[in-house]
């Protein structure tokens, strides 16, 4: 059926140490080619200190990080997205200042190659390269329907648009997993129901996507599989049907010692 | 008509030495661009990467020395029995050795300073232009320490007959203002280019920058390496010019003076540092008119600097560009209404 | 082995004094994380002030200290207020201009007022030196020395044992939590510039007889106080309080026994070497995160 051949992002034992406190003690699971996978856990179960050390931002005290079986210890964050493992952000997910395609065309500065001399003699070679990033650049927004934006200041969109440029500048990296932060926090549920579009669409362009969130119906609807992470340790894996009956998902969501009624 | 105003104000000055023939105006003029090109560099790694070097007074300053050395010649014991010597270069060479060598050290320096970041990295960089000071105030046989390097001589370009000498203050100014466009290229185009937009993202966002693939190290060293070396190339102009130089070269002051430029001209865009350096290197003059001494010119420095950072936080030249856009925007309001008026008539 | 006996001495002398302008400023970067221009300043404050009241106005030499250190405070307190007060949402670079700022004007009011002649405050110690075998120092050192070590003594105990004190320390550790708990962050803002300053100021009108008072005396005394800093690691009163011992022993075997020119110098290389090895210092407990 499926083997190991088919795993993209593999966590194996995972702890990191953060502020003194080990955020997380000992992580462990898998995500496969092509699916869209939920990481989910009650706030500060440590989702998005998981996120930082598999992007590098934070380093592991011990355990494995494996992206299609290489191994991600001790690489930069600029090193892992070049792999095709990109990131979004929670918070701060735009240059704010920028304008939202100049934010889109910062991101694609992978798909660019520049020298100095080019640079500074301003050679044919330079202005083609400009022109296929910026043609790109109007892609990308339009694959994520934010053309209509292209030229406002990114830190002045609503907050649920500016989750969408987000997305876009992680599109732009030409991530083969995609990895989203709370993705549709301060989305209205129009908004969130077009996400999940757009999360259906990025999944059928073959990237595989592991997301963070709090809203739970977005997460049952849309991910194949979800993983659940209570203080620091995976407490329960499956389909979305699955968790929703586990027993300790649910204490874990509720709380111990939640009184009985008499 | 925008696009052609930059060069209407090039061909402006260029026609300076035809009419000034007070020469004293013509040397403030010099003096003040060679400043402006100093901060035009600073302003490539404090304004539009975002890294507070307090230490750019170094490369001025090693580019000052490498090309009057070079100029000079020299001799120095790096061992007892060891003796390192160059003859005489012609200048030309020696302001490109300048630029080189000041390019070099600043990819070390970059290389090594950005392992700390913040407040640590501001004091680190002050630290360096400092070492690098008493190294100049104390090399005796390399620099003759507070005694200077004179005698430095002019820059000659030319063969045989077509020779031009630059010793003069109109023939320099030309050549000041020629390096002055060039080094406004330069940083144009980089900050205009892919590069640029990297080193753009480290300032606004430097996690949101790793994230897109964005080396941090690599374009913080690049710009440190271009900044250093366009201010070693202004130092090599300045040395060519003033033909004399010592480890005063080195001082903060200067350093702070390039930063009062950049950060009140308004950092991170092209004509900031242009427009600080007119107005720190007119505003000295007009005190100077006024007979005031030097202590109350730098009190009056200071308290502009203060009052700039307080109501004008982006500087003159934003402030500006934001008046005139809600200007133009004022103006369109009001062609609409008229418009709207004459239709109704 | 004599000349190492003095020099040694020498180190422990001027450790104090050291240990006191780095505890100042390491007080104002690590709780307010503002990079202060003005430390040197109120260095060369606190020795003009000393110049004023003893030379100038004939008081009592250690009367004239405890003022000088009292409006060391003031002028920090006022620094503070007038400057830095609105600045409290603002960048780095910006707090870092405006400091630069208040730099220049301070030191160019000085050489204003006082002329940059240099002056000396003649103190009330006998001349003669004390001998310790080989080795003697000048009484005015050994006072430098005590008051120094007292004033330190002093700091320890206003941090460690007073409420204010103690509300620094949470500010440090924490500022949004200390805020939530009700402490007023503005209030131990000037507070702390207050006191850094007025150590500062001491360190000056300590000094001040035993140096020549010019203008530019603050730089190097700036300079000296970053270095302990660093060496201590931000925030590290006992840091700081060991960096300035380390710094001066540098500096005097490093003068003694390299060359006396390159002596400023040690405390800058120091600081080179400190953060490209060991980034936050020889003593932070305090982690970098990311």
């Amino acid at each position: 059926m499926t083997g190991d051949a088919d795993i993209v992002l593999s966590i194996e034992n995972v702890a990191v140490r953060f502020g003194g406190l080990l955020a997380i003690s000992d992580m462990t699971f898998s995500v496969r080619e092509g699916q869209i996978v939920g990481l989910i856990g009650p706030n500060g179960a440590g989702k998005t200190t998981a996120f930082n050390v598999i992007t590098g931002f934070l380093r592991q005290a011990n355990g494995e990080v494996l992206y299609r079986s290489t191994s991600l210890r001790g690489l930069k964050p600029h090193e892992i997205a070049k792999l095709g493992l990109v990131r979004t952000f929670q918070r701060t997910s735009v240059f704010q200042e920028r304008s939202v395609f100049h934010n889109v065309l910062t991101a694609l500065h992978c798909q660019g190659r520049s020298r100095l001399w080019d640079i500074l003699l301003r050679t044919p070679r330079e202005a083609a390269s400009e022109r296929a990033l910026a043609e790109q650049a109007s892609n990308i927004l339009r694959f994520v329907g934010l053309t209509h934006r292209t030229d406002e200041p990114a830190g002045a969109l609503p907050y649920g648009e500016q989750r969408l440029v987000g997305v876009a500048l992680a599109l732009a990296v030409k991530p083969s997993m995609l990895l989203l932060d709370e993705p549709v926090s301060g989305m209205n549920p129009a908004e969130t129901a077009r996400f999940i579009g757009l999360v259906e669409k990025i999944r059928d362009s073959g990237v595989t996507i592991l997301l963070v969130e709090h809203d739970m119906k977005m997460v049952m609807g849309v991910c194949d599989n979800i993983v659940v992470l209570n203080y620091g340790r995976i407490i329960a894996e499956g389909p979305p049907a699955e968790i929703q009956k586990n027993p300790e998902v649910i204490r874990a969501y509720l709380g111990e010692g939640k009184k009985k009624r008499a | 008509m925008t696009r052609f105003t930059p060069w209407l104000f090039v061909a402006a000055l260029a026609t300076v030495p035809l009419w000034m023939n007070d020469y004293y105006y013509l040397h403030v003029l010099i003096t003040t661009g060679i400043f402006i090109i100093a901060a035009m560099s600073l302003n490539l790694l404090l304004g539009y990467t975002g890294q507070l070097s307090l230490g750019h007074v170094a490369f001025f300053g090693i580019g000052a020395y490498t090309s009057a050395l070079v100029s000079l010649g020299f001799k120095v014991h790096i061992a007892p029995d060891t003796v390192v010597s160059l003859s005489p270069k012609p200048v030309w060479f020696a302001i490109l050795c300048a630029i080189v060598v000041t390019g070099i050290v600043g990819y070390s320096i970059g290389k090594l300073s950005f392992r700390v970041r913040g407040a640590y990295f501001v004091i680190v960089s002050i630290s360096f232009a400092e070492v690098v000071r008493l190294v100049a105030l104390n090399w005796l046989e390399l620099t003759q320490g507070p005694m200077a390097l004179n005698s430095i001589p002019a820059l000659t370009l030319g063969f045989g007959d077509y020779t031009i000498s630059f010793l003069r203050k109109p023939q320099f100014f030309y050549l000041m203002l020629v390096m002055a466009v060039v080094s406004y290229l330069i940083v144009a185009r980089l900050v205009n280019s892919r590069a640029g937009r990297a080193m753009i993202a480290l300032r606004e966002n430097e996690s949101l920058a790793m994230s897109v693939g964005i080396d941090v190290t690599r374009y913080l060293v690049l710009a440190t390496v271009v900044s250093a070396a366009i201010a070693g190339m202004a130092g090599a102009l300045y040395t060519h010019y003033i033909r004399i130089v010592d480890p005063n070269i080195f001082l903060f002051i200067y350093t702070v003076t390039m930063v009062i430029m950049v950060v009140t001209g308004g950092k991170g865009t092209l004509a900031g540092p242009i427009v600080g350096g007119v107005v720190f290197g007119i505003v000295p003059e007009v005190l100077r008119g006024m007979k005031i001494v030097p202590e109350v010119q730098w009190i009056v420095y200071g308290v502009l600097m203060i009052a700039i950072v307080y109501f004008l936080p982006e500087g003159i030249v934003p402030a500006v560009q934001r008046a005139l856009a809600s200007g133009r925007r004022a103006f369109a309001g009001l062609t609409i209404l008229t418009e709207s008026k004459a239709e109704e008539k | 082995m004599n000349q190492l006996l003095q020099h040694l001495l020498n180190a422990v002398i001027l450790g104090g004094t050291y240990a006191l302008l780095g505890i100042g400023l390491t007080l104002i970067f690590g709780i307010m994380r503002v990079v202060n221009f003005t430390h040197g300043e109120l260095y060369a404050f606190g020795a003009y002030c000393m110049y004023a009241l003893v030379m100038r106005l004939g008081f009592d030499f250690f009367a004239s200290l405890l003022l000088a250190v009292a409006l060391g405070a003031l002028v920090g307190a006022v620094i503070e207020l007038v400057l830095l007060s609105r600045l409290r949402r603002a960048d780095i670079d910006t707090t870092m201009l405006v400091m630069i700022g208040a730099w220049i004007i301070m030191q160019n009011a000085e050489q204003l007022i006082w002329s940059g002649v240099a002056l000396s405050i003649t103190s009330p110690f006998p001349s003669n030196p004390l001998v310790l075998g080989p080795a003697s120092v000048s009484w005015t050192r050994v006072y430098v020395f005590v008051v120094a070590l007292l004033l330190i003594a002093g700091t320890y105990f206003l941090i460690n044992r007073t409420k204010l004190g103690k509300a620094m320390r949470a500010t440090f550790q924490d500022r949004d939590t200390a805020a939530l708990m009700g402490i007023r962050i503005d209030r131990i803002h000037t507070a702390t510039f207050a006191i850094g300053s007025s150590l500062a100021a001491a360190a000056g009108a300590l000094l001040g007889p035993v140096f020549v008072v010019q203008p530019t005396m603050g730089d190097l005394a700036a300079a000296k106080a970053f270095a302990v800093v660093i060496l201590g690691g931000m925030g590290s009163v006992p840091g700081a309080t060991i960096g300035g011992f380390v710094l001066a022993f540098a500096e005097e075997l490093g003068a003694g026994y390299i060359s006396s020119g390159y002596r400023d110098a040690m405390g800058f290389v120091l600081i080179i070497l400190i953060l490209l090895v060991r980034p936050t210092g020889l003593f932070a407990r305090k982690e970098r995160i990311g």
